[in-house]
């Protein structure tokens, strides 16, 4: 049932490519949403990116974040630029429900009228980032805005799909929460173009400076690149270092563009992002049938059927493309 | 032709304000937290924040309802400012709810500036979830 009121996507197109905030933020709802209806404008939206630099920050909880997505908005729109911001908090896997707390950080350079940040719950997505989390990338990318800063949930070790996600990965390792045997295990840490350890103004942070260097020192995270992940202390409370900070994400997107390593990383990052999509789609396809799924979760209990043939039933495989 | 239906069901989002020189926040976490547990996405704003602080943000993130909860006495003129500044930003779909304490005398003030509920502050967790699921419901995402 059409609502009163309810703005076709199609007429909707226009106004994010003209940067009219409210359409902007209607549209990333419908991506959100799943809205069948809003898939042809994504589609000619999407026609429209691929301008902006995306920068994602990661790292475990309370690691400061979103301290330091607002000290870069603030950092950034000095400079006239067009900031967009996707930040991304969990939802409770009982309720569904969530506290989108990123904004209490941000509001003071979210309010300027040169940035526009979003909040968004992962609605039960794993991995650090939450199911359109992309698709708004896309929407402010039309939308003219660069850089585009994608901050991750608080993730552990391993939830590293920033990766597939940004140009720029950060991380972010606030002082005090391990040796350097921690810093050379493989995972989030491998997967920085530039470390940062937050929270400079504590004596601590020396530390871990002196940690995640020792760690690259005993070799390059990414083989094949010629970027060496530089270390930097900052502290969003002082300002300290920030500008250097800003300057060295600045570098990284030249050297990416100058290196030819862009256009490697863009081709990967849509790759993923097709196979993502599509084992989405797989999902929801699942979750729609779920009587069958039943019958099939029964026989398996059962030992009537094993794992492997049920699934090979609901994705419609016969005995001879199993061969 | 179900075009508008959503693949998910919509989840309604709830921006919880403080507005203006007010520096006491345990009942708007309370009831950010009260919302969460309904299922809904709240995006809390942080303490003194101006109305246009306010709106910008509802804005950006495309909520259902702005909750306002005032403590401090000055609702009337904060609540005229921030229904001024929505309709000023072509905002004025977004349901404004007030809580806090405001004195029964001051209801009809509010209504005029655009208030669409007034919730007491005896309210219990219940009432507030379903005041704001109808108010959502007369109308349904836009």
């Amino acid at each position: 049932m059409t609502r009163a009121g309810y703005r076709p996507s199609s007429e909707l197109v226009p106004l994010v490519l003209a940067g009219s905030r409210l359409a902007i933020a209607r549209m990333i709802s419908r991506a959100e949403g799943g809205y069948a209806e809003a898939e042809d404008a994504l589609a000619e939206l999407y026609k429209h990116t691929g301008k902006a630099h995306i920068v994602g920050i990661t790292g475990v909880p309370g690691a400061g974040k979103s301290t330091l997505v607002a000290a870069l908005i603030k950092a950034l729109t000095q400079d006239g630029r067009k900031v967009g911001v996707v930040a991304v908090d969990p939802s409770s896997p009982f309720t569904g429900g969530a506290i989108l707390g990123d904004r209490v950080r941000m509001s003071d350079a979210a309010e300027a009228n040169q940035a526009f940040v979003r909040s968004m719950a992962t609605r039960g997505h794993l991995g650090g980032l939450a199911p359109a989390t992309l698709q708004a990338v896309d929407i402010l990318d039309a939308a003219g805005y660069s850089p585009i800063i994608v901050e991750t949930v608080g993730v552990g070790q391993d939830e590293v799909e920033i990766v597939s996600a940004a140009h720029t990965i950060v991380v972010l390792s606030p002082p005090g929460l391990g040796d350097d045997i921690q810093a050379i295990k493989a995972g989030i840490l491998e997967i920085a173009d530039i470390h940062v350890v937050s929270k400079a103004d504590k004596p601590e942070a020396s530390a871990a400076v002196a940690a995640l260097k020792g760690m690259l020192a005993l070799g390059a995270a990414r083989s094949g690149s010629k970027w060496t992940s530089p270390v930097l202390a900052v502290s969003s409370v002082s300002g300290e270092q920030m500008e250097t900070l800003k300057a060295t994400i600045a570098k990284h997107w030249t050297h990416l563009y100058e290196s030819g390593e862009l256009a490697e990383r863009q081709r990967n990052n849509c790759r993923t992002r097709i196979f993502n999509t599509a084992r989405h789609l797989f999902q929801q396809q699942f979750d729609e049938r779920a009587d069958e799924l039943e019958q099939h979760l029964q026989a398996v209990v059962k030992r009537e059927a094993d794992p492997q043939a049920a699934a090979h039933a609901l994705l419609g495989w016969n005995k001879e493309r199993q061969k | 032709m179900a075009t508008t239906q959503a693949r998910s069901p919509d989840i309604v989002r709830v921006l919880v304000a403080k507005l203006g020189l007010d520096g006491h926040d345990r009942g708007a976490k309370v009831v950010a937290r009260i919302l969460r547990d309904a299922g809904m996405e709240v995006i809390y704003t942080g303490l003194y924040k101006t109305a246009s602080q306010v709106v910008n943000a509802a804005i950006q993130e495309d909520v259902d309802v702005i909750g306002v909860s005032l403590l401090s006495g000055a609702h009337v003129p904060l609540f005229r400012e921030l229904g001024k500044s929505l309709r000023e930003h072509g905002a004025g779909h977004i349901f404004v709810v007030a809580g806090g304490v405001i004195p029964e005398q001051d209801y009809a003030a509010l209504k005029e500036s655009g208030v669409h509920v007034i919730i007491p502050q005896e309210a219990r967790a219940e009432f507030i979830v379903s005041t704001i699921n109808e108010l959502v419901a007369t109308r349904g995402r836009i």
